[in-house]
């Protein structure tokens, strides 16, 4: 198997993996802290917390994690060797 | 309308079709043959231009206009809802990847379906594929269309017919003559436009309101079911808001104008800082442009039509050139979207129908005056059509969205991925999937939401099903990548 498919099939796994933590945090917290009484909720520079937590925290972590990943992890493979170009 | 708003909005299309002509100079000295220039720019996309051609090609009218004034109505659950499709900023990427980068370069496919034709060498698939992708993104296309006339129309006061060609020639021009270049080129200044359209609406909509804590009360007081993640009549459950996780979330992956865009950066860096800028940039836009829909509430109480929430309020909130300013990123978002799915609908009749079945030796002239008439050609039908305009902006978008990727999702993903996929698992997916997303698409619509989810996620279960039940049930073979 070309070596470069290793990398690609890994990279792939980590995707579906992020999307996977990304779902649990995003519904976690929207539903586990959103369904209380509206009377319970606290406010966060004044969103409503589960709201806070689910969509603003979740999107600035997710946006960590790419640029981690983008920077540490993913790995640079050449699109040009093998002249299989036939 | 005031004349203030205008001059912004014509110089954003002036501009859009300078830049477009600007670019298309390239196409005029091709270096991997004029099929790969005109429909894949070469694969030759740096990182930037990739990510925001990937944000602005899947932001369109709905992202701003439909969706904002969807949240106006329904509260904080819709803006949940939308955050759904922050994860297309980096799942497309990372899951067709350097794989499908690798095989598409070996295979030298130009489109979605030349990948498809090499991988399971058959031509019913080929057909299946160029089909349901033609008759699908036509619809999306015309939607937009509407879309783009009548958001002119809106603007401008001009008759819808004028305001349709206005928007008509302004797009059909550079997709002709620039093909993909320009259309990835004009969407990278397009997206630009699309966030700083955003930011200065969130910024005025946020002071108009006195600050968020103030319009939070406000919304309150008004309805306290605004706040909660149910919409503001408790009728949005968790498994229908979920399931928009497939929709317009992970399922993005298998529509075609998404895909084509992963197979046509330079190198491996460019993905890598395209992975960064479109999950920041799709996160930031849908993020805000739902938020300022809510936030329009207690500013602007009792607008009945929800696509012109935003513009209404951007009217009231912003002095008129900034407004123009801040309404040239919806249109942007709709040219944006339109300019690739007519290059894509145009490579699919050119390549994938008449190269491959008609005429597989035209010579490069014939192909070149082809490409050019066939995509003048789409653009005029699609005008005429969008002349006499179909309702429900969304719901044909929609439509169009969740069809695809039934159709294509498995054969491409597995396709790429699992061995044992053969052609007539793939068959057997995007039949299953178009066929069973229409038929519970009526089913929904009569008799409400089967198991409380979009139409969409069945019919996604099911082609899975199909594509692995016929793949190892028929002629079970492995390929070799």
């Amino acid at each position: 198997m070309d070596p470069r498919f290793k990398i690609a099939h890994r990279e792939a796994w980590i995707g579906v993996g992020l999307a996977v933590a990304h779902f649990v945090w995003w519904f976690g917290f929207a539903y586990g802290l959103g369904s209380r009484p509206v009377e319970e909720y606290t406010y966060i520079l004044g969103f409503p917390d589960w709201f806070f937590y689910s969509c603003i925290i979740g999107f600035i972590l997710i946006s960590v994690t790419v640029i981690v990943l983008a920077k540490y992890i993913l790995k640079d493979v050449s699109f040009e060797e093998e002249g299989d170009e036939s | 309308m005031n004349i203030g708003v205008i001059i912004p909005l014509v110089i954003f299309l002036v501009l859009i079709f300078i830049i477009g002509l600007w670019s298309s100079k390239k196409v005029e000295s091709p270096t991997g043959g004029f099929l790969q220039d005109y429909f894949l720019g070469g694969r030759e996309l740096g990182g930037f231009v990739l990510a925001m051609t990937m944000v602005a090609t899947y932001g369109s009218a709905s992202s701003f206009l439909g969706g904002p004034g969807t949240a106006y109505t329904m509260g904080f659950g819709w803006v949940l809802l939308a955050m759904t499709q922050v994860v297309t900023g980096y799942f497309i990427l990372l899951v067709l990847g350097k794989k499908f980068s690798i095989l598409a370069r070996k295979y030298n496919a130009i489109t979605l379906i030349d990948f498809l034709k090499v991988r399971y060498n058959s031509s019913v698939v080929v057909l299946l594929a160029a089909i349901s992708m033609i008759i699908f993104l036509f619809s999306a296309m015309t939607a937009q269309w509407v879309g783009g006339g009548r958001l002119i129309e809106s603007l401008t006061g001009v008759q819808y017919t004028t305001a349709l060609f206005i928007f008509a020639i302004s797009v059909l021009v550079y997709v002709v003559i620039g093909g993909f270049r320009a259309v990835a080129v004009t969407d990278a200044v397009q997206g630009a436009v699309m966030v700083i359209g955003t930011l200065i609406l969130l910024i005025a909509v946020i002071i108009a309101g006195g600050g968020v804590p103030n319009i939070i009360q406000d919304l309150l007081a008004e309805n306290p079911r605004l706040l909660t993640p149910y919409g503001n009549e408790g009728n949005l459950s968790a498994a229908y808001v979920s399931s928009f996780w497939i929709l317009v979330g992970v399922g993005v992956v298998g529509l075609p104008q998404m895909a084509v865009r992963a197979m046509s950066y330079k190198n491996t860096r460019s993905m890598h800082r395209a992975l960064v800028i479109g999950t920041i940039v799709t996160g930031f836009i849908m993020l805000n442009m739902h938020l300022i829909g809510i936030f329009a509430r207690p500013i602007l109480p009792g607008v009945e039509i929800a696509d012109s929430v935003i513009p209404l309020v951007t009217l009231k909130v912003l002095p008129a050139w900034l407004a123009g300013i801040v309404l040239a990123a919806p249109l942007a978002a709709i040219m944006s979207t339109v300019d690739s799915l007519l290059i894509l609908v145009s490579s699919s009749i050119v390549k994938d129908v008449y190269i491959n079945y008609i005429k597989p030796d035209a010579s490069e002239k014939s192909i070149k005056r082809l490409s050019f008439g066939v995509t003048t050609l789409l653009g005029s039908i699609v005008f005429l059509l969008a002349l006499d305009p179909p309702d429900l902006l969304i719901f044909l978008n929609l439509f169009a969205f969740g069809g695809l990727e039934a159709a294509f999702i498995w054969p491409v993903v597995l396709g790429l991925y699992w061995s044992y996929g053969n052609k007539y698992g793939a068959i057997a997916s995007m039949l299953t999937g178009i066929i069973s997303y229409i038929a519970l698409h009526f089913y929904n619509e009569a008799y409400g939401n089967l198991f409380g989810m979009h139409t969409v996620v069945l019919p996604v279960i099911l082609s899975l099903l199909a594509y692995v039940a016929c793949s190892l049930l028929i002629k079970k073979t492995k390929y070799i990548f």
